[in-house]
């Protein structure tokens, strides 16, 4: 196990830096500069070229990049909050969205795994043509849509719930439902077919043949060996939700790290493009090691060694 | 046994729903308060929105309105800009003008002090002047105060910041020594990259100074006392401001914004009671709710690549000049208020006789009431310069960046319903647009110009041979010599007959096609008085309050 994970976490180094010189070269070769302005100036365009060493060539820009991130160090933003470390923007930004991301998850998971269940007990009802209608439609609309149109009921027709900012518990409300419901919608679906495909098991079976009851089968046999594809998604949908989602920050201007990755692209800040690319993808390769231990814990016929 | 399992599921899923609205429910209620308001021990919190997280708030290295904005709350120049627009005192208690006027000489208020009550002294505008001409800075305004002795040469690395014609005579007496005659100088000393600066707090830090609230003194009338990136600025009032009596709000909370949608939402709650945007299509609806539009010193034109050979005669670019029905687009295009432009030099800008507007006594480029006698003139130049009905004229590209396009269909449809003419429309991201723009890769592209400081030729120096900002590369010895005379004269009647002339040869000459002159739109609730604005779109909250 420890051997196997020595071995995984070598293999992770080597895919963050393909991942950071694909990154930096097609940065470099998409034209643009952050400096970019309606009035153009070239004597500041070129001494700000030559303070942030823009004005290299782009190996050498590339090795001191590569030097500063083995030391830790993920530069200064050019623009969106000039001089600051990326480092302080990921260390400030990060928490606000892990935290609504956190709960989003567990929305997702408690709500979706039981009603996936559900729907695959009930296979065929209306029960379970109610959630498949349901869940598909969660998957079919954008979270732009399910963003403002709650914001639209909640907020500005029924005043419940504030419009915008993270000041108030009740302010979790909307962002966290908007950015669950995508995921909840998705694992109801997986569970319920694989939920189907466990039920049909021999095991299953058995475990009936031997009296237990439909709630043991169902929740301590079935469930258990179905959760592997939701473990599957899981880890990326991790990833992906804590870092934040793009949308849902900046429709209830919460301060998350989701907002950078497309900001930084549109104002060429280099530096922030290549600290939350290389952030998003350690964290994407954490938590497939995380998933690839789960599989075994859940199903024991897995080996991770071979 | 099936059956009631069913109906089991069925009453927990319902049970699920209710509690999850009940969770919803019970949390109504406690947001409906709002925001700005006399909290119960009577201060006074403000909160407003007036852009997105700044890129920054450091004076030297400010390129943006609302950057500025959040500058003016907590930093103070010499001059600053009253509720009415104009230039008076403000750390300056008096100034005085040499004959030739070449020396300006500051007389800095006894009960001017830094927000951590240290006085403000001649030396710290002589630091700030200096590093926003020192190359190290990198300011990208730092062509403001280009007319200081020097100021040029240190720009370019030829001379020492040292040797700026700025002196501290003593400490409380600033002189500033410039080239020529500057009628909006006292204006640039209103402007943020003239702000003074806390040597021993920017030299510790240079590039982190004004990340940190810590660090962040100035000498305005509020103090930025937190800052939670991306999300808020919390300003409170300077104790040590000089005017302190006379302040409104206790706490101006700048919501930091982006997105159009979310801001109206906000402010239709009452959470903000100021917005300085919302979305194009909302404006109809804003109207009388709270929309307020002001006039800029800007203008959104065309610029035309001279260098192109179907572009380089004056004839087809007068041609095209014409065939456009700018009304049309000011009212069912873009619909913010624009104003239909007929010259390049933009609304609000005064003339040598300050009681008139430079427009107003300018001679109109064409007459755009008169749409249908425009496009039969633009016939028949198009004939005149060897294209009769556009044929033989190839196609022609309008080039712009998103969010244009609407303007650019509706221009690109008029010239081929008129024309004759093979239009075609292409959009590229901001940065790329603006670097094939730079580069002279396009026909004719999209462009927009708001002037700095109150004087005409903030928009006529764009068109020098050469000039850094010449995207049409067109080049016209006159032109040249006439912005020449207007930039070295002390005659403001010479200054102005020249500036006149200057936007004559443009009218003539047409490298640039202007569209409309821009405005500032913004949302404010009924119940802030005292807000104001300047024509370069600064927005003031520091005399607010909240009518009864």
């Amino acid at each position: 196990m420890a051997k196997y994970i020595v071995k995984r976490i070598f293999g992770a180094v080597i895919t963050i830096f393909i991942a950071a010189t694909i990154t930096f070269l097609l940065m470099k070769f998409v034209p643009g500069s952050p400096f970019t302005s309606e009035k153009t100036n070239e004597i500041a365009e070129a001494a700000l070229n030559e303070k942030y060493g823009l004005d290299k060539p782009v190996y050498v820009q590339y090795g001191k990049y590569l030097n500063q991130l083995i030391h830790g160090d993920l530069g200064v933003s050019y623009k969106i909050q000039k001089n600051v470390p990326v480092v302080d923007i990921i260390k400030q930004s990060f928490p606000v969205s892990a935290k609504i991301g956190g709960i989003a998850i567990l929305f997702a998971v408690l709500f979706g795994v039981p009603i996936g269940c559900v729907a695959a007990l009930k296979r065929g009802k209306v029960l379970d043509g109610i959630i498949r209608v349901v869940s598909t439609t969660g998957i079919a609309i954008p979270g732009f849509v399910l963003a403002t149109g709650s914001m639209l009921l909640f907020s500005i027709e029924l005043k419940w719930l504030p419009t915008y900012g993270l000041d108030k518990p009740s302010s979790y409300i909307l962002p966290v439902f908007t950015l669950g419901f995508y995921p909840m919608c998705y694992i109801a679906r997986i569970m319920r077919s694989s939920m189907l495909e466990a039920l049909g098991q021999d095991y299953i079976r058995t475990a009936r043949a031997k009296g237990m009851t439909q709630f043991i089968t169902t929740f301590k046999h079935a469930m258990k060996n179905s959760l592997i594809p939701v473990i599957t998604y899981f880890g990326p949908l991790v990833a992906y939700t804590l870092t934040g989602g793009f949308v849902v920050e900046k429709v209830f201007n919460i301060n998350g790290l989701g907002r950078y990755f497309i900001k930084s692209i549109e104002n060429r800040d280099y530096n922030i493009i290549m600290g939350t690319t290389v952030f998003l993808a350690t964290l994407i390769i954490l938590m497939n090691l995380v998933c690839d231990i789960l599989y075994k814990v859940v199903d024991p016929r897995i080996k991770l060694d071979q | 046994m099936k059956k009631i399992e069913m109906k089991k599921s069925v009453i927990a899923l319902a049970l699920l729903v209710s509690m999850f609205s009940t969770v919803l429910a019970g949390c109504g209620g406690d947001n409906k308060e709002e925001t700005t308001k006399p909290s119960a021990d009577g201060a006074f919190e403000l909160s407003v929105n007036c852009g997105p997280e700044p890129g920054t708030i450091d004076p030297s290295l400010n390129t943006t309105v609302d950057g500025a904005t959040l500058i003016n709350h907590a930093f103070e120049g010499l001059m600053k800009i009253d509720s009415e627009g104009k230039v008076v005192e403000a750390q300056a208690a008096s100034y005085t003008v040499s004959d030739d006027g070449l020396v300006y000489t500051f007389t800095i208020r006894d009960d001017a002090k830094w927000s951590d009550g240290e006085a403000v002294t001649a030396k710290d505008f002589v630091f700030a002047w200096q590093r926003a001409v020192d190359p190290a800075t990198a300011s990208e305004y730092n062509y403001m105060t280009e007319m200081v002795v020097n100021a040029s040469e240190i720009m370019s690395g030829d001379k020492a910041p040292s040797e700026l014609g700025v002196k501290a005579v003593d400490d409380k007496t600033f002189e500033v020594t410039i080239v020529n005659p500057t009628s909006y100088f006292l204006e640039i000393c209103a402007f943020p990259t003239t702000y003074p600066l806390r040597e021993d707090l920017v030299s510790a830090n240079p590039d982190t100074w004004s990340t940190d609230p810590s660090t962040y003194v100035g000498n305005g009338p509020y103090v930025l006392t937190e800052w939670e990136h991306q999300s808020k600025m919390v300003y409170e009032k300077n104790e040590n401001y000089y005017d302190l009596a006379k302040l409104g709000p206790d706490k101006i909370n700048f919501v930091l914004m982006e997105d159009q949608n979310t801001i109206l939402s906000a402010f239709k709650n009452g959470e903000i009671l100021f917005a300085d945007d919302l979305p194009s299509e909302e404006i109809a609806a804003m109207t009388d709710n709270g929309l307020y539009t002001e006039g800029q010193l800007g203008t959104y034109f065309l610029c035309l690549n001279t260098e192109k050979e179907e572009l380089s005669d004056a004839k087809v670019r007068q041609a095209l000049a014409l065939a456009i029905d700018r009304s049309f687009i000011c009212e069912s295009v873009t619909g913010g208020g624009q104003v239909p432009a007929d010259t390049f030099v933009g609304m609000g800008l005064s003339d040598v006789d300050t009681s008139k507007e430079f427009r107003d006594v300018a001679e109109k480029w064409y007459d755009v009431e008169d749409y249908e006698g425009n496009i039969e003139k633009a016939k028949a130049l198009l004939e005149e310069a060897g294209y009769p009905n556009g044929e033989g004229l190839p196609t022609i590209e309008l080039m712009c960046n998103p969010g244009h396009e609407s303007v650019m269909e509706a221009i690109q449809n008029m010239w081929s319903e008129n024309l004759g003419l093979n239009v075609t429309i292409s959009s590229q991201d901001w940065n790329v647009f603006v670097e094939t723009r730079v580069a002279g890769e396009f026909q004719v592209a999209r462009h927009g110009w708001l002037a700095d400081y109150n004087d005409p030729i903030s928009f006529l120096d764009m068109w020098v041979t050469d000039g850094g900002n010449n995207d049409a590369n067109w080049s016209n010895a006159e032109y040249d010599a006439l912005v020449k005379t207007v930039k070295s004269s002390s005659d403001q009647e010479e200054r102005y007959a020249a500036m006149h002339d200057a936007e004559a040869i443009l009218a003539a000459e047409m490298p640039i096609i202007p569209i409309y002159y821009y405005t500032d739109l913004y949302l404010k609730s009924d119940s802030l008085e005292g807000f104001y604005a300047s024509p370069l779109g600064f927005k003031y909250f520091m005399y607010t309050s909240i009518a009864e």
